[in-house]
């Protein structure tokens, strides 16, 4: 086992902006990484720049002491012991269930005895034992992208790629594939590299989340990190679903905002035209502030409730501050559009 | 979404589906397989190869012999002889008269089966297809016997005309007429391609607007269908003008030349200046058959109506009791295309000498006995066509595998250039290429002091070239069908590229490799043009032998002859069929 380090990785397809644009981090040995973007973002372009499926423009990827791929020479994929898990599962349809998930271990020339108990643990793990001898056409949705898993299984890759493997899937199998994916990691040991673009998938299975915005790497730490100390807006627009305000905050203040400079903050903007005298020098910052931090107190300040839907677990409410800007938050009762209340926002990060 | 070219590339089954296919995929998936990494080294350079000397070598070949006559002056003379001026006139009127017949007939096939809900579809449309599919000197024939004085069908009937009285299809109207029904299958694919990708709700809206059906029909389907039929009028033309079979055997007797026939007469009467003459006369039919393109590029431009929303025009008009009108119409010029003909075929097959008439006291299988026990002419012939067309149906994957490989995985000027490549022996009429393929071996190859003309191999070769695409547009549509992480699961299971090419990609474009052969096959073994041109002693085809039976006056050889080609013909095409679900879709030109 290794660590598998991208260097300065580029990929032009030709005219515009390059795909992926000078994209750096080292993936633990043995960690989970979430690749999380919006689409057309170039997270599909890295991993399969990982694979081997296309070759950098310019920078490297290496495994360990292993150079796989650099702007002049590319490892071929079929020679860098990775395994893969494709959108649309790429189970080969001339072939039954078994020899789906043997044909890994054909080609590197094991057959008999050991292949069928190595091929009958890896159907055993994903809980497929019975349907060996079918057809892939005759399974369904769920049991084929099991199939999939367990040809990635049964061979012990150093890496496992999964591009969007639950997008196809419905909402009930995604929570129990999501489940398997995690037992799968923790007993493989192998190294996991999870396309998505959703951000509950990536904090859900990842020890690490990169976020990839229009080919560049915008930040990449554990869930917990990212979902609590985001870098620049489009992380903190992309992850959660927080409100990006824009308020006057002193030079030098922490990054983290307690609800007393926040009123400072909201308090300048309320005076209407330009009667913020005392704040016309401070500049305008980004800052984050998540709906669970909004809550209504009679402490806090006036805001008019623009539209309250309700979630089943609670109250989205949308409110406006007094110039206009937009505020996430959730209630516990419903409110009326129109009606105005007073909220605190208890924290609120600088981005 | 339906792109002008890809319009017109369906419109013609044999072209190939890329343009407009490559665009509903994923853009990641167009990308895959850039990396020079995919394929081994040799794969390129091989599939370049094959296609620069089956597609532009013989064009090189025809352009530089019909420049250096003309420059020589030895046959600059062809261009300002009578006889050409007769020939291009009979060519144009033969090709127009013949358009015009194939877009009426065509047309009506095609609006019953695709817009009305008549009966048996299928079996209608396997029918209609199977004129196609018959060779053309065959389809002359099996006319022949049916009119004139001496047909047996007549005679039998106690129909025909007093002995003496001419055979109406000696004429430029006959030669029209037969180039009509023969090329009425390809109107029909063009436009029923075109009708079955024209928007459903389009229709039913127009209805709930509260036209009638006859307005549906005039405000929207008519204009949206036009593309079609003016790309099936095109390719009419342009087979109208290559066709050798029809006028060989219809104009010949009666002294009507047409353009491929005088090239016909032309290298049978070899003199000094021939290879000049005959590339002069070829390079005239390609000029006509590209004007007729460009003419149809320009009927085509600004009426690319990209079709929106939901397609598929099945049955939008129901014909309530004209139905079985209908039906009787389409059923009885089935009859008269078809039947009659075929009737007549088989009645001149059985009548032991020319001009007796068929009743149980005469019929014989003595003809059958002739061509397929006696006359060596013909089993040579037999053996031929079989080797040929079985040579190029399985020679053909080696080069059409390889080829849709490189050019579905590698995007980009490449797949561009080898596209429009394999386009050229395909637009060409074949007798243009069979003349080119006479000017690039008729000396000696170069290192190995051998030449090829005059033996079977320049047949194959010329095969090879006029029957790529053919094979070529099965296996494409294959590879366009197959989603490219199947064979990126293979590399990532470690498989290297010969064996994921057996394990995997083989495996799935088996089928339509299958189908590419019946269809070569199918083709190849009727095939006249080139052959007629190419053929010598010992190396005559079936297509030939037919052609010099009739022409030696063994009319009931030829017909026996023709009705086991029919035979064949049709049993290959029942094949196909049983091969249906297995295959892409677009690989059988009768099916949806």
């Amino acid at each position: 086992m290794a660590q598998l380090i991208l260097n300065h990785l580029t990929k032009h397809f030709g005219g515009g902006r390059p795909a992926v644009s000078d994209v750096s981090l080292t993936v633990r040995e043995g960690g989970f990484l979430a690749l999380l973007g919006p689409s057309g973002c170039g997270k599909t372009t890295v991993l399969r720049m990982i694979a081997g499926f296309e070759r950098p423009s310019d920078g490297s990827i290496d495994f360990g002491e292993r150079r796989l791929s650099d702007a002049s020479r590319s490892l071929p994929p079929e020679r860098r012991n990775m395994a893969m898990v494709f959108q649309s599962y790429a189970l080969w349809p001339h072939m039954t269930v078994a020899e789906n998930v043997g044909y890994p271990l054909k080609v590197r020339g094991i057959s008999g005895e050991t292949w069928r108990k190595r091929v009958r643990e890896a159907l055993a793990l994903v809980k497929l034992t019975d349907y060996a001898e079918r057809r892939p056409a005759a399974l369904s949705g769920g049991q084929r992208q099991r199939v999939a898993l367990a040809r990635c299984l049964v061979t012990s890759p150093d890496v496992v790629l999964l591009d969007e493997p639950l997008a196809n899937l419905d909402q009930h199998l995604r929570k129990s594939m999501e489940e398997t994916f995690r037992i799968f990691h923790e007993r493989s040991g192998a190294t996991m590299i999870y396309v998505t673009h959703d951000q509950a998938e990536a904090m859900a299975l990842a020890t690490d989340v990169a976020v990839m915005h229009e080919g560049r790497l915008m930040q990449m730490a554990p869930p917990a990190e990212i979902y609590a100390r985001p870098e620049g807006a489009v992380v903190g627009r992309l992850i959660g679903r927080g409100s990006v305000l824009k308020l006057a905050v002193p030079e030098g203040a922490p990054r983290a905002l307690e609800w007393s400079m926040l009123r400072a903050a909201l308090g300048g903007i309320g005076e209407a035209g330009g009667g913020n005298g005392a704040l016309r020098d401070v500049p305008v910052r980004d800052v984050l502030v998540r709906p669970e931090h909004v809550r209504r107190d009679g402490e806090g300040m006036a805001f008019r409730v623009i539209s309250c839907v309700f979630e089943g677990e609670r109250f989205a409410l949308t409110l406006a501050l007094p110039d206009g800007q937009v505020l996430k938050a959730y209630g516990d009762v419903a409110m009326k559009p129109g009606e105005t209340a007073r909220f605190v926002l208890s924290r609120g990060w600088r981005l | 979404m339906l792109e002008r070219k890809n319009l017109r590339s369906r419109s013609r089954w044999l072209r190939f589906p890329f343009q407009g296919r490559a665009t509903r995929m994923p853009q990641v998936r167009a990308r895959a397989g850039v990396s020079p990494a995919d394929e081994p080294r040799w794969l390129a350079p091989f599939v370049i190869a094959c296609l620069f000397l089956l597609c532009l070598l013989p064009l090189i070949s025809l352009a530089k012999a019909g420049f250096a006559g003309l420059v020589s002056g030895r046959s600059i003379g062809v261009l300002t002889e009578p006889a050409t001026f007769a020939a291009i006139r009979n060519t144009l009127i033969t090709a127009t008269g013949g358009m015009v017949v194939s877009v009426v007939i065509g047309a009506l096939f095609a609006f019953s089966v695709a817009l009305t809900d008549v009966r048996g579809k299928l079996a209608l449309s396997f029918a209609f297809m199977l004129p196609m599919m018959i060779p053309p000197q065959v389809t002359a024939l099996a006319w022949v016997e049916m009119t004139g004085p001496a047909s047996p069908l007549l005679k039998t009937l106690g129909l025909a005309p007093p002995l003496g009285s001419p055979q109406p299809l000696y004429s430029l109207s006959g030669i029209s007429l037969l180039l009509g029904v023969q090329h009425a299958p390809l109107v029909f694919l063009a436009l029923k391609a075109g009708l079955s990708a024209s928007p459903r709700d389009g229709v039913e809206a127009a209805r709930l607007a509260g036209a009638t059906p006859f307005r549906v029909f005039r405000d929207i389907v008519a204009p949206l269908s036009l593309p079609g039929l003016i790309a099936g009028a095109a390719i009419a033309f342009v087979s109208g003008v290559g066709n050798f079979g029809i006028p060989a055997i219809l104009g010949i007797p009666a002294g009507i030349e047409v353009l491929p026939t005088l090239i016909y007469t032309r290298l049978a009467s070899f003199g000094a200046g021939t290879f000049g003459e005959i590339a002069v006369l070829s390079s005239l039919i390609a000029v006509i058959a590209a004007a007729g393109l460009i003419l149809q590029q320009r009927a085509l431009s600004g009426r690319d109506y990209r079709i929106i929303g939901l397609s598929g025009a099945n049955a939008a008009f129901s014909l309530g009791r004209f139905r079985s009108i209908v039906e009787l119409a389409l059923v009885a010029i089935l009859f008269f295309v078809l039947v009659a003909p075929l009737a007549a075929l088989v009645a001149s097959s059985l009548v032991p000498a020319y001009g007796v008439p068929l009743n149980l006291q005469t019929v014989s299988l003595r003809a059958y006995e002739e061509i397929l026990f006696r006359q060596s002419m013909t089993l040579k012939a037999f053996a031929n066509s079989m080797f040929l067309a079985t040579a190029s149906a399985f020679g053909l994957l080696a080069v059409s595998v390889p080829a849709a490989y490189l050019m579905t995985r590698r995007k980009g000027w490449l797949a561009d250039a080898l596209g429009i490549l394999i386009e050229i022996p395909y637009a060409l009429p074949g007798i243009v290429l069979a003349v080119a393929f006479i000017l690039t071996f008729a000396a000696p190859l170069p290192l190995l002091d051998v030449s090829l003309y005059g033996t079977i191999w320049i047949i194959l070769v010329a095969y090879f070239s006029s029957f790529l695409a053919v094979s070529l547009k099965p296996v494409m549509s294959a590879f366009l069908q197959m989603d490219p992480s199947l064979e990126e699961a293979a590399r990532l299971s470690g498989a290297g590229f010969l064996r994921r090419m057996g394990d995997v990609i083989l495996p799935l474009v088996a089928p339509a490799a299958g189908a590419a052969i019946i269809l070569v096959f199918l083709i190849a073994a009727n095939e006249l043009t080139v052959s007629a041109l190419l053929w010598s002693a010992g190396t005559q085809t079936l297509g030939v032998a037919i052609f010099n039976l009739d022409d030696s006056g063994s009319s009931d050889l030829a017909a026996a002859l023709s009705v086991l080609v029919v035979v064949m013909v049709v049993l290959l095409m029942a094949a196909l069929e049983a091969l249906a679900k297995y295959l892409p879709e677009g690989v059988l030109p009768w099916r949806n």
